[in-house]
C-alpha cells in the first residue's frame, strides 16, 4: 500500500504542480494539453521499470507485464500528444526539433527519446507475430528503453516550463532508480553474455 | 600502456594549447584584416516571423523592454532608421499571434528600443525574436534568450551586411 501511495505521489504530484504553473495562464488549451502530457510520459517513465521488475504490490509476474504492456501503449499515446500539441502551437520550433536543428539542446534529446521509445514500442507489438527470439528481443527491447529514459530525463531537467524542479528532479531520479534496478534485475543483456562465451 | 598514455596526454594537450592559440588569434586577427564581423542568423531566429509586420509605438501593454543597436560590417558605423521587427511569446499571445508582433526604427546612434508585454518562458525557454529583413542589407534573424525569465528587459545587436 505504501508503495503505491509513493508511487501515485511521485507521478501526481509533479502533473500538479505543472497544472498550476504560473506559465499555464498564458498558454493556450492545446499547448496546456501538450505540456501536461510530457509531464504525464515522464511518470509513466517511471511506472514502466516497476511493472516490468514486478515491484509493485499485486502486479508482479504476468499480471504486472500485461499492465506493462497497456502503460507503454499510454506512453506511446502520451507523447504522440505531446508532440503533436507542441507541432499546433508552433510547427516551426517542432520542426527544427525534429531535424534536429532547433537552438534549444533539450529538444535533441527528447527527439532521441521520442524515437527509441516508438522503437521499444513496435518491438514490443512485433515479437509475437514475427516470433522475436528472446535473446534477441530482450537485449533490443532493454537497449531501446535505456535511452528513453536517459534522453527523456535529459530533455526534462533542460527545459525551463511549467514542471517544479524539485518534483521534476525527484521524478527523474526516481525513473532512472527504477530503470536500472530493472534492467539489473531482469538481466537484460545475459542473452548477449551467454552468446559470446 | 604507458606509452599509448603519454601518446595521449600529449595529444590533449597539443590539442587544448591549439584550441588556445585559435580562440586568442580568433578574437584578434579578423578585427584587424576585414573589420567589424557581420552578425550570423541564430538557430531557429525566423521562427513564427510574420513579414511586414507595423511600426508601433509598443506591442500591447508593454511593461518590458527590447532593447538594441545596429551597425554597419566593416567600420561599425550605426545605422538609422533601420526596421528591427521584434516578437516573443509574452503575458499577452503566442508567438504566432499578430498582435504579438511589431517593429521599430534605430535612432540616429543605431540603437532601439521598443516596449512590449513581459516575455514568459516558452518552448523551453524565455526567448525573444528580432529580425532585419529589407533590401539594403542581409537578412538576420536573432534568437536571443533571458537569463532569468524575471528579467524586465533583453537586448540584442546586429551587424549587417550590405546586399
Amino acid at each position: 500500500m505504501l508503495a503505491w501511495a509513493a508511487v501515485a505521489a511521485a507521478v501526481m504530484l509533479p502533473l500538479g504542480i505543472a497544472a498550476a504553473s504560473p506559465l499555464m495562464a498564458w498558454r493556450g488549451p492545446v499547448y496546456i494539453a501538450a505540456c501536461l502530457a510530457g509531464v504525464a510520459a515522464l511518470g509513466l517513465i517511471l511506472v514502466q521499470p516497476l511493472l516490468a521488475g514486478g515491484y509493485l504490490p499485486g502486479l508482479a509476474g504476468v499480471r504486472g507485464r500485461r499492465v506493462h504492456r497497456g502503460v507503454g501503449l499510454a506512453l506511446v499515446a502520451a507523447i504522440v500528444l505531446h508532440v503533436g500539441g507542441l507541432w499546433l502551437t508552433s510547427p516551426p520550433d517542432v520542426i527544427d526539433a525534429l531535424t534536429f536543428t532547433s537552438p534549444t539542446p533539450f529538444s535533441a534529446w527528447g527527439v532521441v527519446a521520442m524515437w527509441t521509445l516508438f522503437g521499444a514500442a513496435l518491438l514490443a507489438v512485433l515479437r509475437r507475430p514475427l516470433r522475436i527470439a528472446p535473446r534477441l528481443w530482450r537485449p533490443a527491447h532493454s537497449a531501446l528503453v535505456a535511452v528513453t529514459v536517459a534522453g527523456s530525463v535529459v530533455h526534462a531537467l533542460l527545459i525551463e516550463g511549467t514542471m517544479g524542479p524539485l518534483s521534476k528532479t525527484l521524478l527523474c531520479a526516481l525513473a532512472v532508480a527504477a530503470t536500472l534496478k530493472a534492467l539489473r534485475d531482469l538481466r537484460a543483456w545475459s542473452p548477449l553474455l551467454r552468446r559470446r562465451a | 600502456m604507458t606509452v599509448a598514455q603519454q601518446t595521449r596526454r600529449r595529444f590533449l594537450a597539443a590539442g587544448v594549447g591549439a584550441a588556445f592559440i585559435t580562440a586568442a588569434t580568433g578574437l584578434v586577427v579578423p578585427a584587424r584584416a576585414q573589420g567589424l564581423a557581420p552578425t550570423p542568423t541564430m538557430r531557429g531566429g525566423a521562427n513564427n516571423y510574420r513579414p511586414g509586420a507595423p511600426i508601433v509605438e509598443r506591442i500591447g501593454g508593454g511593461g518590458f523592454w527590447m532593447t538594441g543597436t545596429v551597425r554597419r560590417a566593416g567600420d561599425g558605423a550605426p545605422l538609422e532608421g533601420i526596421r528591427i521587427q521584434i516578437w516573443a511569446h509574452t503575458t499577452e499571445g503566442h508567438e504566432r499571434d499578430p498582435h504579438s508582433h511589431g517593429a521599430t526604427l534605430t535612432r540616429a546612434d543605431g540603437t532601439f528600443r521598443l516596449e512590449m508585454p513581459q516575455i514568459v518562458p516558452a518552448f523551453g525557454q524565455p526567448h525573444g525574436h528580432l529580425a532585419y529583413d529589407d533590401p539594403a542589407f542581409q537578412t538576420v534573424f536573432l534568437r536571443p534568450v533571458m537569463p532569468s525569465p524575471r528579467d524586465i528587459s533583453l537586448s540584442a545587436h546586429f551587424v549587417l551586411q550590405p546586399a
